[in-house]
């Protein structure tokens, strides 16, 4: 029987950010992972740390994006100065291309829902002329009408930041997470609880079930709905390049290495993890539209992984009523919500209650009442 | 290092790597040849700039990665070699003309 005071199910980006989180609030943890037949949405990330656009309907989820965008740097100087380790967090503001005066206009208005529900002043979202665009990109291609803009957004090495994660987690607590570990289910035990895995026992007052896309049929062993399903992402690696750029856009961006990465496709396609040419080709015509210029790159890789997502996109936090002290976590947001998955959540999870600017993000929303 | 170990009637076929001849056999890959011919230097990283070699030789690490007929980042371990074929090493990171 292994004894902690809190055991996070899933060692993804999200449960790795709890963890990491919980240890700094000085509790003891123990981080499990199912291991490689896990779908591994955090493996296949495309590194941004989003904020412009998110929330339209749900301003508690834009300023709980915010405030994540907000702690980021922090967060990345916090793991920097723990493991060494960069996780290549750059904060340039994120340019969202528009194409036609209708997209202009949609965007305009996404924008202004936003600045009004924040406060403009808080948001700083603007719309670009072509102009303001092209004296931030000076490469855009001729399409281009104008853009969004958010000083918010940012973006890193989404494998760095797991990587970090889980040193920072390895060195606070002097071993490294548990691999290979399927949970199989939680039994109260005492005044805590036993966390039943294949091969191991965990005693507990605290679990957190991050295990992304799993959590869909663990959360219900503890009597939480956890309403999440897959929708599949892909994206495209370009060769290194000498070639430095400074913006970033939701769908091509830069990385430390020089990799450009190409991505944003979106496909309800069940747990397919497989890439595909139609979907490749789509990818590669609207970048190489906003960016004639990577149409001298080669790609080296593309991949394929599955967003955790919700019917209305928004994260699912939730407490069990009879498991007092179980939570689960779900979001298709890891990376952005990393910072304050590993501060402000982490807290609340290790004070024993989810705050109110997190209650909106429970499942109960999606409960609705017919006659 | 390395030797053939099986007999061989393929056609033989000549390229140069960074302009010195090199022979190989029809169906040989460009890592395979030059590995055979003692070549241990392929590119220099993007990054570093340190030295590199093939390591997986199944088009899973890109650490082989060879300019070929003049097109930079070519997986050396996932071409045939062509008789005439001009291979030079990868040297850092391919520039791009940005408009």
């Amino acid at each position: 029987m292994i004894v902690s005071d809190a055991v996070v199910v899933g060692a993804g980006v999200v449960g790795a950010s709890i963890a990491y989180g919980l240890l700094r609030e000085g509790l003891s943890v123990e981080l499990l992972d199912e291991g490689d037949a896990a779908l591994r949405a955090s493996r296949g990330n495309f590194g941004l740390v989003w904020v412009s656009g998110k929330g339209a309907t749900l301003p508690d989820y834009a300023l709980w994006t915010l405030a994540s965008a907000d702690a980021w740097a922090g967060h990345a100087a916090g793991l920097e100065e723990e493991t060494g380790l960069s996780v290549g967090y750059h904060k340039p503001g994120g340019v969202d291309l528009c194409f036609s005066d209708e997209e202009l206009e949609q965007k305009r208005a996404l924008l202004q829902t936003l600045n009004d529900a924040v406060g403009a002043e808080r948001y700083q979202a603007r719309m670009l002329t072509r102009q303001e665009v092209l004296d931030i990109i000076p490469t855009v291609g001729p399409d281009v009408v104008g853009a969004g803009f958010c000083p918010h957004d940012g973006h890193c090495g989404s494998l760095s930041l797991l990587r970090a994660l889980h040193a920072a987690y390895a060195k606070r607590k002097g071993t490294a997470y548990r691999a290979g570990e399927v949970m199989l289910n939680i039994r109260k035990v005492g005044t805590g609880y036993a966390v039943l895995t294949r091969d191991n026992v965990y005693k507990t007052r605290k679990i957190v079930l991050a295990a992304g896309l799993g959590n869909k049929t663990l959360g219900p062993l503890v009597g939480i709905d956890s309403p999440v399903f897959p929708l599949k992402g892909q994206v495209l690696a370009t060769e290194r390049t000498a070639l430095r750029v400074d913006w970033l856009t939701p769908y091509v961006r830069q990385t430390d290495e020089g990799y450009f990465l190409l991505g944003d496709s979106m496909e309800h396609d069940g747990f397919n993890t497989f890439s595909n040419v139609a979907v490749i080709r789509g990818i590669a015509r609207r970048s190489l539209r906003s960016f004639p210029f990577l149409k001298d790159l080669r790609l080296v890789r593309t991949w394929a992984a599955l967003r955790v997502m919700t019917a209305d996109g928004y994260p699912v936090y939730d407490e069990s009523e009879r498991f007092p002290g179980v939570f689960s976590i779900g979001c298709h947001s890891g990376v952005t919500l990393s910072a304050v998955h590993a501060t402000r959540l982490a807290r609340m999870i290790a004070d024993g209650a989810l705050a109110p600017e997190v209650s909106a993000f429970s499942a109960r929303r999606f409960d609705v009442q017919e006659n | 290092m390395f030797k053939r170990i099986d007999k061989h009637e393929e056609k033989t076929l000549s390229f140069t790597f960074e302009g010195e001849p090199v022979k190989a056999l029809e169906g040989d890959t460009v890592a395979g040849a030059l590995l055979l011919k003692g070549e241990s230097v392929f590119r220099q990283s993007a990054v570093s700039g340190e030295n590199r070699a093939p390591y997986c030789l199944m088009g899973i690490c890109f650490e082989c990665l060879v300019e070929i007929n003049g097109v930079p980042n070519r997986q050396a371990c996932m071409v045939k070699v062509e008789d005439g074929m001009n291979v030079n090493r990868q040297k850092r990171a391919v520039e791009v003309k940005a408009p």
